[in-house]
């Protein structure tokens, strides 16, 4: 697959086009979230080297990869959680990397994270959790954080729980408290770092519909890592795979199923030949 | 074989170098990232809304559950020194004058140091692990990734909360390490209680005191510094946590002794 540049446009956004591979399909307007060009080293250890990759408004893209293939540390570029070494992290045209700490504090305000393990806060009750970005946000009154809180558990499928420490909770339930969190905030944008990693097969439901239910309610553009393929194939409008550092492939799943690409193919099959 | 011989100290040298080079930048890398924290924390002082809740939950965990271990410490330190001191200056038939030295060991000294390390192995070992904790469990990424500022947050309620801790239970500590000492001074010397408080009444004076609980302004202040720092560098899982805690233990209380000598110094000149 390749990704082409054309001219930034008179007001600074961009356009790209892509083009998955064999049956990849073809942009060509200005992308909502665009990774143009990253580059990213941990020590001697290459993850990205010019990796670019576009995210249109409202959909659901799904990031393939094998283990270790720095997924993660996509997602976590995209908050300015970590910097990359080179290249743009393009958000609605603004480059994340040279965002002022005001900025900063307003993107991650627009965008929600799930992250891999929940990472709720062990010492704050499940409503204190979800309060947390509320109370950073907003000046809510405790009464309106309460209805929210509420509201938001109502909607992952765990409601009258605000009282309960998240360390009595399943696992599955840490995720979809992990998950009205990172909604609490109503974002434009969430990021799902491996949803369905360690869950049971109802779980994994449970969270996959949840997923789909959220972008069709909340009409979030939505950006899911994983190497779940059912997953990937549920919850997502078009695919992309993450492979030595670059994205190989974009596409939908029609086109991820009869592309040619091999790291593809053997990602898909399983094959012996299959992605590191 | 001089030429083997001579590659070999060659190869030494350079690893010996390579070593010294290696540590040099360690320590700059350390006291770098300290000093970067140091500055982050007191911007997250004047920049944000001061974290109340957190910081007296804080106070409540260094000052008040401390509490108990550091009267403990104090008493039996007070009674320790009476008793050698009984045995030393009994040699000499000066068991009298028992309490003033009592009185100006614990106030500019002991004291200070004692509860400060004290502190350091309670208080520093508990926010490294629960700082280190954070971090592995992606906690600490989580309060960044909600668009708030972990040194906010955590750093500065902590360092403050030992900041302030370490005079007030320093000074609960004299007081109850002197009673003590009166206890062992009583029955070893036999003189009265009156007797022994007019003993440290006309040895220790006022700026003795402050000298003592001004440095552990200090000491509470780097204790709970590095023992953030030790804890949000944490890396590599729980074994990384157990690294985190001991080195912020070892380094806390390593800044203790090194203050300590500069302070003492620097009001012996003042």
């Amino acid at each position: 697959m390749s990704v082409r540049r054309s001219p930034s446009g008179a007001n600074g956004e961009s356009t790209v086009q892509q083009m998955g591979g064999s049956g990849g399909e073809r942009l060509s307007h200005p992308a909502f979230i665009e990774f143009v060009g990253v580059a990213k080293s941990f020590g001697d250890k290459r993850v990205f080297s010019g990796l670019s990759l576009a995210i249109e408004k409202g959909e659901t893209m799904t990031i393939l990869g094998g283990s270790g293939t720095g997924k993660t540390v996509l997602l976590k570029i995209l908050l300015r959680l970590i910097r990359p070494d080179a290249g743009k992290v393009l958000f609605e045209g603004r480059d994340v990397v040279r965002m002022k700490e005001e900025e900063l504090l307003a993107l991650r305000r627009r965008v929600g994270m799930l992250f891999q393990g929940g990472a709720l806060f062990d010492s704050l009750s499940v409503k204190e959790n979800i309060a947390y970005p509320l109370r950073e946000h907003f000046d809510h009154s405790e009464k309106e954080i309460g209805r929210i809180a509420a509201r938001k558990l109502e909607l992952v499928g765990l409601p009258g729980i605000e009282e309960m420490m998240t360390d009595s909770l399943s696992g599955g339930m840490k995720k979809r408290v992990a998950l009205a969190r990172a909604i609490a905030t109503d974002p434009e944008v969430l990021l799902y770092d491996e949803p369905t990693t360690g869950l049971d097969p109802i779980n994994t439901r449970r969270i996959n519909n949840l997923i789909r239910d959220l972008q069709k309610k909340l009409k979030v553009t939505s950006i899911v890592v994983t190497h779940d393929l059912a997953s990937a194939f549920y919850v997502s409008d078009r695919l992309a795979l993450l492979y030595d550092g670059r994205i190989e492939f974009v596409g939908s799943e029609a086109a991820a199923r009869r592309s040619r690409n091999p790291h593809l193919k053997s990602f898909i099959t399983g094959e012996d030949h299959a992605v590191a | 074989m001089v030429s083997r011989l001579a590659r070999s100290l060659e190869k030494n040298w350079f690893e010996a170098f390579k070593g010294i080079g290696d540590n040099t930048l360690s320590l700059f890398d350390y006291f770098g990232g300290l000093a970067l924290l140091l500055y982050q924390t007191v911007r997250a002082l004047f920049r944000h809304r001061f974290p109340f809740r957190v910081f007296i939950e804080e106070c409540a965990f260094v000052g008040v559950k401390s509490l108990n271990l550091i009267l403990l410490i104090a008493v039996f330190t007070g009674m320790v020194f009476a008793l050698q001191f009984a045995v030393g200056l009994g040699r000499f038939g000066l068991k009298i004058y028992i309490g003033q030295i009592i009185g100006l060991a614990i106030v500019r000294e002991l004291g200070p140091v004692l509860i400060s390390l004290m502190l350091a192995a309670r208080v520093g070992a508990g926010i490294a692990a629960e700082l280190g904790s954070m971090v592995v469990t992606e906690q600490v990424l989580a309060i960044q990734a909600l668009g708030a500022d972990p040194v906010h947050k955590l750093v500065l309620p902590r360092v403050l909360a030992t900041t302030l801790a370490a005079p007030v239970l320093t000074t609960i500590g004299d007081i109850i390490s002197i009673l003590g000492g009166m206890w062992i001074t009583i029955i070893e010397a036999g003189v009265t209680s009156r007797f022994y408080f007019d003993q440290i009444r006309r040895t220790v004076e006022v700026e003795d005191y402050f000298s003592g609980i001004t440095k552990t302004i200090f000491f509470g202040f780097l204790i709970g510094l590095i023992s953030c720092y030790q804890g949000l560098r944490t890396t590599g899982g729980t074994q990384g946590v157990g690294r985190s805690t001991t080195y912020a233990v070892v380094f806390s209380s390593l800044m203790v002794f090194v203050a300590d000598f500069f302070l003492t110094k620097l009001f012996i000149i003042l």
